[in-house]
C-alpha cells in the first residue's frame, strides 16, 4: 500500500510568527496516524498547513501528487476532509443542509444519496435531528455532524482536530467507535490531533509527538504504549 | 374606509420597491457586515440602460430581462473589481469605497443621460381596476406582483439550490465554508450580482412613478433603509416585511397626517429608523449581535 501524505521539512508562519519548523512524516492509505502533543506544539497548524490554511513552506504529497500552492477548496475537492477546532458547525442551517454542505465539493454524485443514508446510520441521532437547526445540537451531537459532514465529501483522507473536547467520556467513546468503524469499512486514512494521548494511541496505529513546532518523537503506537519512560515523560499518563 | 385600503394597496405598491432594495441592502450586509450605499444608485444606472435599450425600439419584456442580466454582470464585476482589493480593510474603508460609487454613478448617469427628468414607460395596462368601490392602479398590482414573484424564486434558489445553500454558509461560516470545498469568494460576488438584479428590479418598477433622473433613487434609498432597520439588517423575510411596512406607513401618514403631506414623507422614515434604533436595534426580525470583546 502507498503512502497517502508525505510532508517534508514542512514550515508554517502565521503573519511572521514561525510555528512549525521542519515537520517531515509519512502515513500509508488506510492507517490512522495521530499527532500529540502539548498546547501551542503545532498540532492544529499541522493540519492547517495540510489545508493550506496558513502560510506554508516545505513539501505536501497527498497520494503522491503535490498540493504545495493550492488552494484550501481545490485541496478539498482532491479528496481531503478536514473538521476543524470547534468543530465549524453552520448552526443557522439544519442538519441536513450541513450534510449537503458536506457534498459540495465531491467529485462524483452517483453515490450521493447512498452515502448520506450511510452516514446517517452511523449517527442515528443526526437522522432524528435531521429538520432542527443545527445550532440546537448538544457539543457532541455537534462533533458527530463534523464527522458526518466531513464524511459526506467521500475523502480520502480525514484530518480531525480534537474531536474529544469539551465531551462526555460516554460521547467521546461512541465517536471514537465510529471512526475505527468507517477506517475499517470504506478505507478512509485518518489524521488525529487530541490532547487525550492514550485514547488517540488506542485508535491509532502510527504516532508522532511535536513539542515547539518540531517531531520529537515517531513510531507506532504499541512501540511507544510499552515503552514506560517514553509514556511517562511525554504522554502523561 | 375606501381611501384606507386605497391607501395601503398603494402603501403595498411602493413597500415592494423598498422591500427589493432592502433585500438587496441586507444580502450583501449578512454576507459581508457592509452596507452598501450605492445600491440605489447602481439600481438607477440600471434602469437607465433599460430606457436606452427601450429608446432602441426593444420590447419591454426584453428591455426587462436583458437589464437583470447586465446589473448582475454589473454586481460581481463591481464585487471583484473594486470591492475586493479593500475586503479586509477597516469597515469604514469600504463605506467610503461604497459612497465613492455612489457618487461615480450618479455623475457618469447625469453626464451619459443629463439631468433632464425622463417619462419611463410602465408595463401594466393605464386603466385602473375597479373592486366595488375601491379603485386600483394596475401598475400598483403588476408592482406587488414582479416583487412576489421575485421572492418567491429567491426564496427557491436560497432553499433548494446547491448554489444557493452554498451562499448562506459561505455567508455565515466563511472559513468552514472553504473546509467544505466552497469558493467564498466567488459567493459574495454572485450575492452582489444578485443584489444588484434586486435593485434593478426597484428601479425599473419605481421609474414609471417618479420619472427617470439621476437623482430618482435617493429617496428610495432612504426608504429601504427604513425597511432594512424595521425589519432587522440581519434578516432578509425582516428586510421584505419591513419594506412593506414602511410603504404603508408611509401612505397612511401622508393621508390622515395633515400637516406631512407629500412633502414631509420623507421625514416619516427617518422618524421610523431612530425610534427603530432606540426601541429595538436589531429590528423586528433580526437578531441581536453578541459579539466578544
Amino acid at each position: 500500500m502507498g503512502a497517502i501524505l508525505e510532508v517534508e521539512k514542512l514550515e508554517a508562519f502565521y503573519g511572521r510568527t514561525q510555528a512549525l519548523h521542519g515537520v517531515s512524516f509519512a502515513m500509508e492509505e488506510g492507517g490512522i496516524t495521530t499527532v500529540l502533543g502539548a498546547n501551542g506544539a503545532g498540532k492544529t497548524t499541522t493540519l492547517r498547513a495540510i489545508s493550506a490554511m496558513v502560510r506554508t513552506r516545505g513539501s505536501i504529497r497527498f497520494a503522491s501528487e503535490p498540493i504545495q500552492g493550492k488552494s484550501t477548496e481545490d485541496i478539498v475537492a482532491m479528496g481531503i476532509a478536514h473538521v476543524p477546532e470547534g468543530r465549524g458547525t453552520f448552526v443557522d442551517l439544519t442538519v441536513e443542509e450541513n450534510l449537503r454542505i458536506g457534498m459540495y465539493a465531491r467529485r462524483e454524485k452517483r453515490h450521493a444519496g447512498r452515502d448520506m443514508e450511510r452516514v446517517l446510520e452511523l449517527f442515528p441521532i443526526l437522522r432524528q435531528r435531521r429538520r432542527q437547526h443545527a445550532g440546537t445540537l448538544s457539543g457532541g451531537e455537534q462533533q458527530m455532524l463534523a464527522v458526518a459532514r466531513a464524511l459526506m465529501l467521500g475523502p480520502r483522507l480525514l484530518l480531525l482536530d480534537e474531536p474529544s473536547l469539551g465531551l462526555a467520556p460516554l460521547v467521546v467513546r461512541e465517536i471514537f467507535r465510529i471512526l475505527r468503524l468507517i477506517n475499517e469499512e470504506s478505507r478512509v486514512s485518518i489524521l488525529l490531533v487530541e490532547q487525550n494521548a492514550s485514547l488517540a494511541l488506542d485508535l491509532a496505529d502510527h504516532v508522532f509527538l511535536l513539542e515547539t513546532g518540531r517531531v520529537v518523537l515517531a513510531g507506532t503506537s504499541d512501540v511507544l504504549r510499552r515503552d514506560d519512560s517514553i509514556r511517562r515523560s511525554y504522554l502523561g499518563y | 374606509m375606501d381611501i384606507f385600503v386605497q391607501q395601503v394597496m398603494s402603501g403595498l405598491a411602493t413597500g415592494g420597491i423598498y422591500a427589493s432594495l432592502a433585500l438587496a441592502l441586507v444580502m450583501i450586509y449578512q454576507a459581508t457586515d457592509v452596507v452598501n450605499f450605492a445600491q440605489g444608485e447602481m439600481a438607477m444606472f440600471a434602469t437607465y440602460l433599460a430606457w436606452s435599450m427601450l429608446n432602441a425600439g426593444m420590447p419591454y419584456w426584453g428591455a426587462f430581462l436583458a437589464t437583470l442580466a447586465v446589473a448582475f454582470v454589473g454586481g460581481v464585476v463591481i464585487q471583484r473589481v473594486i470591492i475586493r482589493p479593500v475586503e479586509n480593510k477597516p469597515i469604514l474603508t469600504i463605506v467610503i469605497v461604497t459612497l465613492g460609487l455612489l457618487v461615480i454613478f450618479n455623475s457618469v448617469a447625469g453626464w451619459v443621460w443629463t439631468y433632464l427628468q425622463k417619462p419611463f414607460p410602465s408595463p401594466f395596462p393605464r386603466e385602473p381596476f375597479r373592486l366595488g368601490t375601491v379603485v386600483f392602479g394596475a401598475h400598483d398590482l403588476g408592482e406587488i406582483a414582479v416583487t412576489l414573484v421575485m421572492l418567491v424564486l429567491l426564496f427557491l434558489f436560497f432553499r433548494f439550490t446547491p448554489l444557493g445553500l452554498a451562499m448562506r454558509a459561505a455567508a455565515q461560516n466563511p472559513v468552514s465554508s472553504r473546509l467544505a470545498g466552497i469558493r467564498v469568494g466567488w459567493m459574495l460576488a454572485l450575492g452582489w450580482g444578485l443584489a444588484a438584479t434586486f435593485g434593478a428590479v426597484a428601479g425599473l418598477m419605481v421609474a414609471p412613478i417618479l420619472t427617470l433622473d439621476p437623482n430618482m433613487m435617493g429617496g428610495i434609498q432612504i426608504y429601504a433603509f427604513a425597511a432594512a432597520t424595521l425589519g432587522g439588517f440581519t434578516s432578509p423575510v425582516g428586510a421584505v416585511v419591513g419594506g412593506f411596512l414602511v410603504g404603508i406607513v408611509e401612505n397612511l401618514v401622508g393621508t390622515y397626517v395633515s400637516f406631512i403631506g407629500t412633502e414631509l414623507k420623507l421625514t416619516v422614515a427617518l422618524a421610523m429608523i431612530i425610534v427603530v434604533l432606540l426601541v429595538k436595534p436589531s429590528g423586528l426580525f433580526g437578531r441581536a449581535h453578541v459579539r466578544r470583546v
